[in-house]
C-alpha cells in the first residue's frame, strides 16, 4: 500500500495533471491505477480542481465501464463476450465462470466486449495477463494458480 | 556468433504463453552455453501457430509453431537454432503459404522488425515516406494521398485525402491529428497488432498527416482493453522524440509534431468519432451532432483531421512509393489493400493483408481452413458487430466497398467472424440489439429506447409469443433505427438483426422463403 492517505493521494494526481487539455480522464485513470477504485468522496475534489460540478464528474465515472467506485475483488477476471468468442463458446464459459465466482472473495467475474484476441478464441484476462483458448477446464487451472499465488 | 531468435511479444501471442516461451528459450540458452539474441517481435498474423517462434539462419528465418515452454528443450536438441528438423518447424516463414498468398503493405513490418527499434524501422524503410513529405508542400502531400485512393479504414470508407483537403484549408492556429484506436468490434485486431508490432508506422503517419495540413499536435485514442498496445506506443514516442522524429524542429525542417497516448474507459461508442472527441475533452462519449464536421470544428473546437489506424498506417507507404503504387492494387473505387481480421470459430485465423477484391469463401477455406469445430459455416459477420451476417450466397462476392454496398453489408474494418452450423441466428440477433442497449450513449432515442425494445420483441419472437406480429414490429424498429439514429451505433444495429433475419428465417421460426426485408 502506499503510504500516503487517499486524499493526499488524489491531490497529487490532480495537481500533476489537471493543466492537460481535457483532464478528466487522466485523472481517473490515474487515481483508478493507483487505488484500484475511484472512490466517490475524491469527486469534490475533482470537480474543484477542474472546475467541474460534482454531478459533471459523477456523470462521467459512471457513463464508462472501465471505472469503478467500490474497491475491487482481490482479482478482476474478464470474460469476452463478444461474437467471435461465442462463436468458440464463451457462454459457457462465463456461465462456468460466474458459477465458479459466486461466493468468492478472491476475484470477481466481469463481461467485456472484445480484447482483441479474435481469432484465439474465447478470450479472457485476469487483471493485466490475457489468456485465450479458454476452456472451463483451463479457467479452473488458472483460477487454481491465483487461488495459491494470494 | 549469436543466434538470433524472435518470440512474439504480441498480446495474441503472450495469451498462448509467449513469456513462458522466452523465458524457457534464454535459460535453455544459458544452460546450453548457447549465445542467442532474443528479439520480442511483433505477430505474424498466423494466430493459430502462436506462440511463433523464428530463428535467423543463412537461408533465412525459420518458423516453429506452435510453441510452449515445454517444448523448449526438444527444439534445442533438435538444433533449431540452426534451423533443425522438429515437428514443430514450419519451414522459411517467407514461403509459408498463409503469408505469401498476402499483399502486405501497411503491415510490411510487422513481425518482422523488432517494434521499438527505430533503427531496424529505418532499415526497413521506416520514415522514407515522412522524409519525403518533408520536400512537398502541405497541399502535394494531400494530393499524393487523394490520389491514392486510400479511404477510411475504420468502416466509413470516406476518402482520406478529401477530409485532409478540409482541414487544410480551414483557417485556425490551432489544428490535430487525433487517431482513433477504439478498435471495439468483436473480430478485429488489425490496429492492435499494428500498434504492438509496428508503432512507428502509425508515428510516421501522423506525422506526415499534421504537415498535411498544419496539424501541430496529435492524439492517439486507445482503448483501455488494449494495455500493451498503449505501452508498446508510449515507448516508441520516447524512442522517436529522442531521434527528433517527433517534438520540434522535426530532422531540422522547423515543423513541430507532438504527441499523446491517451487511454479510453471501455465505451464502445467513443469509436465514433465525435464520441471520442467528447471523450478527449473529458466528458461523458456522447456523440455530437454533425454539421459542423470535426474537420472544421473537431477537438476543443478546432480542425481536426480523425483517421483510423490503419489509414494513418497506410499513409507512409503512399508517400514513399507514391500514390500509383498503392492504387494500382484494388479494384473500384476501392483502392490498395485492407488488413482483414479472420476470426470467430476458424481453423486457421489471423491476419490477412489483401487487395480489395478477394472473396469470403477464399478467406474461409482457402486461407482458414474451414471452422475450427470441423463443422459446416453457417453464416459470416463482416464489418464488426454492426455488420450484416453473410450466408454462403454471398461469399462468392469480391470484398469491396461497393460490392458489399450492393449486398446491404459492410466490410468495414476488415473483421470477419465465423459461425458453424450450431448457431443459432435469433440469439445473434438478440445479441446485436443487447450490445446496442448496453453501449448506446444515450443521445438519441431511436437508439436508446429502439435497441431496449429490440431485445423485448426478439425474446418474444423467440419465445414464439405472438410472432408474426412482433417480427413486423421488429421490422419497423429496425426501419426507424436505420433511418432516425445519429450515428451508426443504432443506426447499423439493424444490419445484423435484418440480415439474421432474411438470410436465416428458420431460426426465427419462420418457413425458410421467410419474410423479405432491405
Amino acid at each position: 500500500m502506499n503510504p500516503t492517505c487517499p486524499s493526499e493521494q488524489v491531490a497529487s494526481i490532480i495537481a500533476t495533471h489537471q493543466d492537460r487539455p481535457g483532464a478528466l480522464l487522466p485523472i481517473l485513470h490515474a487515481i483508478q491505477d493507483a487505488m484500484g477504485f475511484i472512490p466517490p468522496d475524491s469527486i469534490n475534489e475533482i470537480a474543484g480542481a477542474l472546475n467541474l460540478s460534482r454531478a459533471e464528474v459523477h456523470g462521467v465515472i459512471t457513463f464508462y465501464h472501465y471505472f469503478q467506485t467500490t474497491p475491487p475483488a482481490r482479482h478482476q477476471i474478464q470474460i469476452c463476450c463478444a461474437e467471435a468468442c461465442q462463436s468458440m463458446g464463451s457462454e459457457r464459459l462465463m456461465q462456468h465462470a460466474e458459477a465458479a465466482a459466486s461466493g468468492s472473495t478472491n476475484y470477481a467475474v466481469h463481461p467485456v466486449y472484445c480484447l482483441g484476441l479474435c481469432a484465439t478464441s474465447p478470450a479472457m484476462m485476469i487483471d493485466d495477463q490475457l489468456h485465450a483458448r479458454v476452456t472451463p477446464d483451463k479457467f479452473d487451472r488458472l483460477i487454481n494458480k491465483i487461488g495459491s499465488e494470494s | 556468433m549469436s543466434v538470433k531468435i524472435f518470440v512474439p511479444g504480441d498480446s495474441a501471442a503472450l495469451a498462448l504463453g509467449a513469456d513462458d516461451v522466452a523465458q524457457r528459450i534464454s535459460a535453455e540458452a544459458a544452460r546450453r552455453n548457447i549465445s542467442i539474441t532474443l528479439v520480442r517481435n511483433g505477430s505474424r498474423g498466423m494466430l493459430w501457430l502462436e506462440p511463433l517462434v523464428e530463428v535467423q539462419t543463412e537461408q533465412g528465418r525459420i518458423a516453429y509453431g506452435p510453441v510452449t515452454a515445454d517444448d523448449v528443450a526438444s527444439l534445442f536438441d533438435a538444433d533449431f537454432q540452426q534451423g533443425g528438423a522438429h515437428e514443430l518447424s514450419q519451414g522459411l516463414t517467407e514461403e509459408m503459404a498463409y503469408l505469401k498468398r498476402q499483399e502486405r503493405l501497411t503491415f510490411a513490418r510487422v513481425g518482422i522488425t523488432d517494434p521499438l527499434s527505430i533503427d531496424d524501422y529505418i532499415e526497413h524503410e521506416g520514415y522514407k515516406g515522412l522524409r519525403q513529405a518533408l520536400t512537398l508542400a502541405a497541399a502535394a502531400i494531400v494530393q499524393q494521398v487523394t490520389e491514392s485512393g486510400l479511404r477510411g479504414r475504420g468502416g466509413a470508407a470516406f476518402p482520406t485525402g478529401i477530409k485532409w483537403q478540409t482541414v487544410l484549408k480551414a483557417d485556425a492556429a490551432q489544428k490535430y491529428i487525433v487517431c482513433n484506436a477504439d478498435e471495439g468490434d468483436s473480430g478485429t485486431f488489425a490496429d492492435r497488432m499494428l500498434m504492438e508490432g509496428d508503432p512507428f508506422v502509425l508515428i510516421e503517419g501522423m506525422t506526415i498527416a499534421a504537415l498535411a495540413v498544419g496539424a501541430t499536435q496529435g492524439y492517439i485514442y486507445v482503448r483501455s482493453e488494449y494495455p500493451h498496445a498503449i505501452a508498446v506506443l508510449n515507448k516508441a514516442i520516447v524512442v522517436a522524440r529522442a531521434a527528433n522524429y517527433l517534438g520540434s524542429d522535426i530532422l531540422g525542417s522547423a515543423k513541430t509534431f507532438e504527441l499523446e497516448v491517451r487511454k479510453a474507459a471501455g465505451a464502445y461508442v467513443c469509436g465514433e468519432e465525435t464520441a471520442m472527441l467528447e471523450s478527449l475533452e473529458g466528458r461523458r462519449g456522447i456523440v455530437r451532432a454533425k454539421p459542423p464536421l470535426p474537420a472544421i470544428e473537431g477537438l476543443f473546437g478546432k480542425p481536426t483531421v480523425i483517421n483510423n489506424v490503419i489509414s494513418l498506417a497506410s499513409v507512409p507507404i503512399i508517400m514513399s512509393h507514391g500514390a500509383a503504387f498503392y492504387k494500382d492494387y484494388g479494384m473500384g473505387r476501392s483502392r490498395g489493400t485492407l488488413p482483414f481480421q479472420l476470426a470467430g470459430n476458424i481453423k486457421q485465423g489471423g491476419l490477412i493483408e489483401k487487395a480489395f477484391g478477394v472473396t469470403l469463401r477464399e478467406m474461409m477455406y482457402d486461407f482458414g481452413g474451414g471452422a475450427a469445430s470441423g463443422r459446416a459455416i453457417k453464416a459470416v459477420q463482416v464489418g464488426g458487430p454492426l455488420g450484416a451476417y453473410l450466408p454462403e450466397a454471398q461469399w462468392d462476392t469480391p470484398m469491396d466497398y461497393e460490392a458489399y454496398t450492393a449486398l446491404w453489408a459492410v466490410l468495414g474494418h476488415g473483421g470477419i467472424v465465423v459461425h458453424d452450423d450450431t448457431a443459432d441466428m435469433a440469439k445473434l440477433a438478440r445479441y446485436a440489439m443487447k450490445f446496442c442497449a448496453i453501449e448506446s450513449c444515450g443521445k438519441c432515442t431511436p437508439c436508446r429506447i429502439g435497441a431496449v425494445r429490440g431485445v423485448e420483441v426478439l425474446d418474444k419472437v423467440i419465445a414464439n409469443q405472438d410472432r408474426p406480429a412482433q417480427l413486423t414490429l421488429l421490422t419497423d424498429l429496425c426501419d426507424t433505427m436505420l433511418n432516425g439514429s445519429m450515428c451508426a451505433m443504432g443506426g447499423m444495429t439493424p444490419y445484423p438483426v435484418l440480415s439474421a433475419l432474411k438470410h436465416f428465417p428458420q431460426d426465427f421460426g419462420l418457413a425458410n422463403t421467410g419474410v423479405q426485408h432491405a
